[in-house]
């Protein structure tokens, strides 16, 4: 491996001593095969570019291979956490039966890409789709490159196909035990068309997936090297700070652009609107800072438009009006729940509302703009804000003012916040007429979601659209509202809102039926006939009831929460279940302490790298806690409240709870994915387990709104 | 004009002198391993050591930081072998990574002045946020680090 960073213990320990405040004086460490390995540069630090050399060989457009026997694979999706980078070169690598230790990254080339017809599928990262819908073709790439390389091998001795093997990238002619590696016989195999593709491996034949795998990114985040977006420089670069209207859909009134202008280092100041951008103004500076103190120093009158007095408030007060109007469109209406209901002797009947919620992406939005030359960064977090692109919009609309000069465009923490694309608020009323046996006899769904901005009904109706559990009489319909506010997906999309309902008020008849709720939701299931997956959801909820000790006593003040679901779609048949027990206690004052998140999950037939999916689930308690502890978007004169981090926290090292990952295999189907797929169940398990504590039914979020102190 | 001295390398900046550490050495100096998250000191995605000390570049200024000794991940060691390095590769800490090189630094300067920090220690010293939730492995990597450290 010609990448190995080699460095003598001399030049360590003059380096050492130079930084002074560098704290590794007098340390010395020896390096192993291992560290050195750990050391090898598997994927550049600027990720756009190709670690390839000269006498690399492609072997089909997703790999190439070198004279030493290293391969670099290509992938088509962004790195932002998940593990992607890793997983999409895995897929390509079990297939080809290379030596993993071997195999480098990049990112494929989108010129090429679109030069040649698509040539690799697809180059969105969304919707946990990376390995769903990566994985046939991923797996064809490797196959593909390894029958070639085998007919090269196999034409080279002269003997049949058939009798080679490979392993490791070492094909092996067992009969008269001649070898040959991959970079020997990579030039040839370039050259090879295969008559036909071959299959590809069964998950029951995978050796490399399946397995955990160190993530080939992780050493560029321990040194500073990864690049992303707002580490991109370029020659001649000029930094816009922004400011957008705070009053979304508002409009520029004036701005006095001499006080920017007589500032330090200050270009220009220049306007920015256009479609579906927010309308505001930019100073361009020679550094960050001073564009970012000129665009502060300089005052802006805005024309609030028609929204200047929208509020929160007002938005929750007309939906909780509109529950009363029978749902503009209805999506199940099964038996005569209305008149069960009206007949019946025990009604539940709740109200649950969310609030708008931010995505606070851990880098702050920018776009570094140098004509249209596009650098595939490492993106500091995603979480679904990603894909809406507006940033992109507004710094080509200031970047076509600038004479052609590169621009970077960073939005500050509070910009970044107070104009995104927000999780939808929602309000919901559920009911349901208990019979002799505490079980629903009939059970209606109304919600009110402020989606109508985006996507529209697909979000309202995730989660909510087929109830697993069993209940003869039944209705569920929705209206959709539109707001000034700009909405989007946020992790889940739909679910994380749709969950809390559905699993608290399950929650809330096992109560009122006197059943623990586990038993519950599990006779409920057991019941639903008609529900393809309740088999595999009893496994999943069987699992989490054992691995977190459901059912044991527990002190006052402690409670367990329990929640289930699948991330069901309308749109497509995958699903991943997921359970997950909260366990936590809540003091006489009213703080809330989770101590233990128990989450099972399905993992279908395999998980392409356990490694990464354990971290995705980490992730997703990380953000769901912080939802539910404190999160909300409000909006006020038509504006976001929150700005920064101590107005919109996230979640701190101190809170984060024991998390126990459960993996199961439950279904025999790949599953939908992972990366969004567990925290839908996080509000309600901590809900239902503060309930289970101290008695106080939460149907409204975040929970620092409730007053949670108790007497014994 | 001041004069920085960045992991060992005198810099000449010529910036105003309330300019934070943190532009300086990103813009200006173009080290772009310190990060920007926030702008208040609220996140630690900015931290660098003065003198080993760890501070939030994105409010200290750059008079501040004249004549002293600034490190930054880049140079926290040659060839990215401090323990703490070393530890965070072992347990692969970083998710989207944007937080790391500052939780890191924050680590450095904890085990320079204790050694065997315990959980109650680093919750503490270390107020770093990190948005993917990495807490539980981040603790795990500075007792990793910690022991690493302790090897003769």
């Amino acid at each position: 491996m010609k990448a190995t960073r080699g460095i003598s213990r001399r030049d360590f320990v003059v380096t050492t001593l130079a930084v002074g405040g560098g704290l590794a004086l007098g340390f010395s460490f020896p390096k192993n095969d291992a560290e050195r390995a750990a050391l090898a540069v598997r994927l550049s630090g600027r990720p756009w570019e190709s670690l390839a050399g000269k006498s690399d060989v492609e072997v089909g457009p997703w790999l190439m291979i070198a004279p030493d026997d290293t391969v670099t694979i290509r992938v088509g999706q962004s790195e932002m956490g998940q593990g992607v980078i890793t997983s999409c070169a895995k897929m390509v690598a079990e297939e080809l039966e290379c030596d993993w230790s071997k195999v480098r990254a990049e990112y494929v080339s989108v010129n090429r890409h679109f030069r040649e017809n698509k040539v690799y599928k697809r180059l969105v990262t969304t919707s946990s789709s990376s390995v769903r819908l990566g994985r046939p073709y991923l797996q064809q790439a490797g196959a593909s490159a390894r029958e070639r390389l085998m007919a090269a091998a196999a034409q080279t001795w002269s003997v049949p196909r058939s009798e080679l093997t490979v392993k490791d990238g070492v094909i092996t002619h067992k009969l008269t035990g001649r070898t040959l590696r991959y970079g020997q016989v990579a030039e040839k195999a370039a050259a090879i068309k295969l008559p036909a593709e071959p299959k590809i491996k069964t998950p029951d034949q995978y050796t490399l997936l399946k397995k955990p795998t160190k993530l080939l990114d992780t050493p560029l985040k321990v040194d500073g090297s990864a690049t992303y977006g707002i580490d991109v420089r370029v020659p001649g670069m000029l930094y816009a700070a922004v400011k957008a209207s705070p009053v979304f859909k508002g409009k520029v009134k004036s701005y006095n652009a001499d006080v920017a202008k007589n500032r330090p280092g200050v270009h220009s100041v220049v306007e920015f609107s256009g479609e579906e951008i927010e309308t505001g103004v930019a100073v361009v500076a020679d550094s960050y800072w001073h564009a970012r103190t000129a665009l502060d120093a300089m005052p802006i009158d805005w024309d609030e438009g028609t929204h200047g007095n929208d509020s929160s408030e007002e938005f929750f007060k007309s939906s909780r009006a509109t529950l009363d109007e029978p749902g503009a469109k209805v999506v199940t209406r099964k038996g005569d729940p209305e008149a069960v209901l009206k007949n019946a002797s025990q009604v539940v009947e709740a109200i649950y509302e969310v609030p708008y919620l931010d995505h606070t992406v851990m880098e702050p939005f920018n776009v570094p703009l140098e004509k249209i030359y596009f650098h595939n960064c490492f993106l500091g977090g995603g979480f679904g804000r990603r894909g809406n692109q507006d940033d992109v919009r507004q710094a080509v609309a200031i970047a076509k003012q600038l004479g052609g000069r590169p621009v970077k465009v960073i939005w500050s923490r509070e910009e970044t916040t107070r104009h995104g694309y927000y999780r939808p608020m929602r309000v919901s009323r559920f009911r349901a007429a208990l019979g002799p046996d505490g079980m629903p006899a009939a059970w209606t769904t109304r919600v009110v979601g402020m989606d109508e901005n985006y996507p529209g009904d697909e979000q309202v109706l995730r989660g909510l659209h087929k109830l697993p559990y069993f209940v003869p009489n039944q209705l569920f319909d929705y209206h959709l509202r539109k707001t000034h506010v700009p909405t989007g997906p946020w992790t889940s999309v739909g679910r994380s809102q749709n969950e809390f309902f559905l699993e608290t008020f399950v929650d809330e008849l096992a109560h009122a039926a006197g059943q623990d709720p586990y038993h519950y939701r599990r006779a409920l299931l057991e019941a639903n006939a008609e529900f393809p997956f309740a088999k595999a959801w009893i496994r999943v909820l069987g699992a989490v009831a054992e691995k977190s000790g459901w059912g044991q006593k527990l002190p006052a003040g402690t409670g367990m929460g329990i929640a289930i679901g699948d991330s069901r779609r309308l749109s497509r048949t995958e699903i991943t279940i997921c359970a997950v027990v909260a366990t936590l206690s809540v003091s006489k004052k009213g703080e809330v302490r989770v101590e233990r998140l128990d989450v099972a999950m399905d993992t279908g037939p395999f998980l392409v790298n356990p490694l990464a999916a354990e971290r995705q689930v980490e992730m997703q308690v990380a953000m769901g806690l912080a939802a539910v502890l404190r999160q909300e978007i409000t909006i006020e004169k038509g504006r976001v409240v929150q700005a920064n981090f101590d107005t919109y926290p996230l979640l701190r090292a101190t809170e984060i709870p024991d998390i126990k990952v459960h993996f199961v295999r439950a279904t025999d189907d790949p599953i939908a994915g992972i990366g969004e797929e567990a925290i839908g169940w996080v509000a309600p398990a901590v809900c239902n387990a503060i309930f289970a504590a101290m008695g106080k039914r939460i149907r409204s979020l975040p929970l620092k709104r409730h007053d949670l102190s108790w007497h014994s | 004009m001041l004069s920085l001295r960045v992991n060992g390398k005198a810099y000449n900046v010529d910036v105003e002198p309330e300019t934070p550490l943190l532009w300086a050495i990103r813009d200006t100096i173009g080290l772009t391993g310190t990060k920007f998250g926030c702008g208040m000191a609220l996140c630690g995605a900015c931290t660098v050591h003065l003198d080993g000390k760890p501070v939030r570049s994105c409010v200290t200024r750059i008079s501040q930081a004249a004549g002293r000794e600034i490190t930054t991940i880049e140079g926290l060691s040659a060839d990215a072998q401090h323990p703490a390095q070393i530890a965070w590769r072992e347990g692969d800490v970083p998710e989207c990574g944007y937080c790391q090189s500052g939780q890191i630094m924050a680590a450095a300067a904890l085990l320079a002045k204790n050694p065997h920090p315990t959980d109650a220690d680093i919750h503490r010293e270390i107020t770093n946020l990190c948005r993917c939730g990495t807490y539980l492995r981040i603790r795990q990597a500075i007792h990793r680090a910690a022991e690493l450290m302790a090897k003769p």
